[in-house]
This record gives structure tokens, sequence and C-alpha cells, in this order.
């Protein structure tokens, strides 16, 4: 597997942390799933370490944590949520979400270079949380950025991935790049195809903290994941139009 | 007799003490605060009894426990029994779906929804929980506090001492140094007056992110809420949650645009990590604690599990491990 700024990580599987019926069902998926990474939002929780008993409860889940710029609109919001993020998790790691449209949350992807060249300088780590797009990719790539996490659909729309093409070109674009599906996973299915795409990693929170029951549904996620990345390890074969009989059908000693 | 010591005079500490009197027992409350008020954060609640609507997002025991609280209540309080009205804006149909599947007690509505609640002539598709009800929450702490000191039960505006024999601690947030494993999390809620529009009953508006929900009080007063934020700053409302809160009236009915807002309410819940209630007994107190967003709802079951513990030793689900 792939390192993210030197870190191995244990699985491929980040959850986030938000939504969940309560902090011991968060706790639980986190326990019963493996899942290596914990997303968390700052800037909905407060500033001025109002969320702290939150806080802490996502740090004594002993998993790498991954602190988020959700709800940011504009370059200066995102940075200064970064540096909150920082002294918070002591973490130099930032997932960069800078949101440019209000009802599909698509990043805008303008701010997102910029920001992130920003943070970089600055001694940050960031996953920058973009579109599909290769040329964007690059300029991230360029703005001193090790991972890049392309969209699967928009955020909590549960619609899979929507442009399997793109993220297949991405994959083949970037081939020494950590590249994650963020957003858009609704079902496990959905993690396993981003997997077999070859993706290093899958970060999802909806699809599992707003399911009936979001334990099993992360352990059905992390169960995906391993499949996919099994079966993408594993070299599948190629699809084809017609049969391919597994038994040879010519030279059968006995026709019966 | 023994005298038992209530802290706490929100509606735990109350309804811990009315409970407790109801079955014989001498009760005295302490609060420094004084009598109920703004100071305690069920004076911000909505005063749902909504065990139905809450199963959605809750775990069993708040739909087991919360389908006592509407009898008990309607015993000390004015209980308004019409229901509650689940709706969802055409988008978000998907969520209406979503949360039926999730709970019971409901019957799917349609066309007629505009009989039930005509001034929800925009919406054509609901849930209808016919056995819900709702209270006023400031009249019910005010309707529990006038029966007790009736009853002869003392109160104190003054900070209970630490010695006290047979405490009960119904203190909220303000007990967290004895109970590590409290949280806050903080509520943001409007009260609006709007003569303009008829609602009777508490109706619910289905949004991806935020479930807001408007409960009538009485002319042309609605309570609007609530927020749910894993923070501990009780200062002051933002203005995302204020306009969020604003939206969903607006959304219901555009003649909620003309409201005058009365008041703006932020406090913390208590709450503990599966977000359901407790009761311990720590160092020779009893602590009730933890109902989050189901003061109303759960404080009778609270109560009744306190009284079965502390009057005869019986051990409710909701007691904890103990651990003296």
């Amino acid at each position: 597997m792939k390192s993210f700024y030197g870190t191995q990580l244990p699985n491929p599987l980040m959850l986030g942390t938000a939504q969940y019926p309560s902090p011991a069902i968060l706790e639980h998926a986190f326990r019963q799933s493996g899942a290596s990474v914990a997303t968390v939002s700052l800037r909905r929780e407060g500033a001025g370490g109002a969320g702290a008993s939150f806080w802490k409860m996502i740090q004594d889940l002993g998993v790498l944590i991954l602190p988020n710029t959700a709800g940011c609109h504009t370059v200066k919001e995102a940075v200064t949520t970064a540096h909150m993020a920082r002294e918070v998790f002591d973490t130099k790691w930032i997932k960069l979400e800078l949101i440019g449209h209000t009802d599909s949350l698509q990043p805008d992807v303008f701010q997102l270079v910029e920001a992130a060249k920003i943070l970089t300088e600055d001694g940050f780590e960031v996953f920058p949380y973009t579109t599909e797009d290769l040329i964007v990719g690059e300029r991230l790539l360029a703005a001193g950025c090790e991972v890049l996490m392309p969209w699967g659909a928009p955020i909590g729309s549960g619609r899979g991935l929507n442009n399997p093409y793109a993220l297949r070109a991405m994959r083949a674009e970037f081939p020494d790049v950590p590249l994650v599906v963020d957003a858009g996973i609704g079902l496990p299915s959905h993690a396993s195809h981003a997997m077999e795409l070859g993706y290093d990693a899958v970060l999802l929170n909806t699809a599992v903290a707003r399911a009936g029951d979001p334990v099993a549904m992360a352990r059905a996620m992390m169960a995906a994941i391993e499949a996919g990345l099994l079966a993408h390890q594993a070299d599948p074969i190629e699809a084809r139009d017609m049969a391919e009989a597994s038994t040879p059908i010519i030279g059968k000693a006995f026709l019966s | 007799m023994t005298l038992y010591s209530v802290i706490g005079a929100g509606v735990a500490g109350l309804a811990v003490a009315t409970e407790l009197v109801e079955r014989g027992a001498k009760v005295q409350i302490f609060d420094p605060s004084g009598p109920p008020g703004a100071h305690g954060c069920s004076w911000w609640a909505g005063g749902m009894l909504a065990p139905w609507c809450e199963y959605e997002n809750a775990e069993e025991p708040v739909l087991r426990l919360g389908q006592e609280a509407i009898h008990w209540w309607k015993s000390k309080t004015n209980v308004t029994e019409r229901g509650t009205l689940v709706v969802a804006g055409r988008r978000d149909l998907p969520d209406l779906r979503r949360f039926a599947r999730r709970t019971e007690g409901y019957r799917q509505i349609g066309p007629e929804l505009s009989e039930l609640e005509p001034d929800l002539s925009g919406y054509s598709q609901g849930l209808y929980f016919a056995n819900e009800a709702h209270l006023n929450p400031r009249r019910a702490l005010m309707d529990l506090y006038h029966a007790l000191r009736d009853k002869g039960t003392i109160f104190h505006k003054e900070t209970a001492p630490d010695q006290l024999d047979n405490a009960i601690d119904c203190r909220g947030l303000q007990a967290r140094e004895a109970l590590q494993d409290l949280r806050g999390v903080k509520g943001e809620m409007l009260v609006i007056h709007c003569p303009d529009v008829t609602i009777t009953r508490p109706v619910r508006l289905l949004h991806p992110r935020i479930p807001l929900y408007i409960v009538p009080r009485c002319d042309g007063v609605y309570m609007l809420g609530a927020t749910m934020i894993e923070s501990e700053d009780s200062g002051r409302i933002t203005a995302r949650s204020m306009l969020e809160l604003l939206s969903a009236a607006y959304a219901l009915n555009p003649a909620f645009g003309e409201a005058e807002v009365l008041e703006i309410g932020v406090d913390l819940r208590p709450a503990f990590p599966d977000n359901l209630p407790r009761i311990r007994r720590l160092g020779g107190r009893i602590y009730a604690n933890g109902l989050y967003r189901h003061g109303y709802l759960l404080a009778p079951a609270l109560a009744r599990g306190v009284a079965d513990l502390a009057l005869n030793n019986i051990h409710s689900e909701m007691v904890d491990e103990d651990r003296n």
C-alpha cells in the first residue's frame, strides 16, 4: 500500500465522525469495523475548545485523526480552521474542503489550489477534497499535495461512483500518488468499486452514520473495501462479450 | 421519617421530587438559582412527548420508556393530545421514506394533511403520529413547583451542603465534576409570535442535515427548535443556526416571514455517550442525569427509577453499575 505522507494506513477505510445517533454508536462503528482513520469537523463544533469533550472521545478511539475544513467556503476560513485543527489534534494532516456550490457541495477547485499552496508552505500535509478533473489534480500536486481525494458523487448523496471512467483515468494518470475516493458512497458495493479501480482508500461518513444500524454498515463497508482491494491485487479478468467455457468442450472423451 | 434532598430544580429534579412525594416520602429541594427559570436548560425545551418520532434516531428505551410520559404528565399539567406531523419538502422525500422505515406508530397521509393543518397547504405527503402529545415546558415546571410547595416541600434557594444524607443530585451538566462521562450538547431555539399562522400540533420538517420542528404554544406563539451541536459553548446562537431555524419556519408557511422573534434560547443538554439517561450511586449520592434531548419525555421514567432505588432499593434499567 502507498503511504500517506510517510504513514502506512493499517487498512484503507477512512470514516467520518458526524451525524451518528450517539457517540457510543460512533465508537462501536469504529471498533467493530476497524477503520483506521477518523475525520473530524472543527468548524461546526465550535471554536475555543467548546467541542473538547467530543474531540477527546474521538482521540480516545486510538485511530489516526484527519481533521477537516468541512463547511468552509473561502480560503481564509479554511486556513484558519486548519490552524485550529493543528493545535487541537496536534497533527499536520488536514483534509482540505472548500465548498463552492450550496446544493451539490461541489468543491471550489480554484480556491482549493490556492489554499493547498498556502497550507503546504506552512508545513501542513494536505488531503484535498477535489473533483475527478486531471488538471486540477496536477495543480494540487504542484501546490505541494501528496494525496488526492476525488469525489465519487456529491457529499451525502449515496449515489456511488458517478463517473468511473474519469476515476479510472485519474488512477492511470497518477499511478504513484495515493488516491482516495471521498464522498458519495452509499453502499458497500460502491466502496468496493473504488478499491477495484485501484484506489488506495475510501472516505465515507453519511452512508454509515445515517444507516439504520451504523455499526453493521461500518463492518459491511470494511468487508467490501477489503474485497475490492484483494480483487484489485488479484488482477481481475477482462470482461468479454461471449462466453468462455471454463471447461474445454473439444476433445471430451465421452459424450453423454 | 427519612428526608430526601433533591439538588436541582429543573425537569429532572422536580419530576424526581414529585414522584417521591407521591409515594409518601418527605422531600426538600436545593437550587441556588431558585424556582425554575431561564437558568436551566429545561426552560428552553420543546416539550414534545413524541417517543415514536424520537425513535427514528434513538435507541429502544426512548420508545418504550417515553410512552409512559403522557400519562404521567396528564395528572400534573396541561397536555395537548393532538399528535405530531412529519413532513418533507419535495426534494427531501427520500428522508420521509427513511423516517417511516425506522419507526412505528404513524399512518401515511396525503392530501388530508391539509384537513389536519390547513396552514400547511404546501405539503401533500406526511406521517401522522396520532398518539403523540406536547406540553408547555415552562408551565409544566411551574405546575410541578407549585404542587410540591402546596404539599409542604421546602425549597432552599442555596447551594446544597456537601454533606447531605439521602441526597439525589439532578443538577444536569453542573454535576459533571462527579460524572466524568457526561458531556454538553449545544441546542439553539427561537420563540416567535405569528398570529397569522395557525398550527395546532408539533410539526417536524425533515431535511438531510437539520431536522427541525415547530411546537405551538398558545396565542400565536411558536417554539422553533432545535440545533444539535457537539459543543459546550452555551454563549450565543450563531447566524447559521438562526438562518436554519427561520428558514424551516418559512418553508412550512411563508407567512412565518412576518413573525416577531420573541426569544432566543441557547443552552447545553446533559448527555452520556449513548444519549440515554442514567441513575448512578456515587459517593453517597444518587445521581440522576443525562436526559439529553428527552427531558420531558424521559423525566417520568427517570423519576420512577430514582424513587424505586431510593425507597425500595429496586434497580431499574437506568441504574448504572453501582460505583460506591
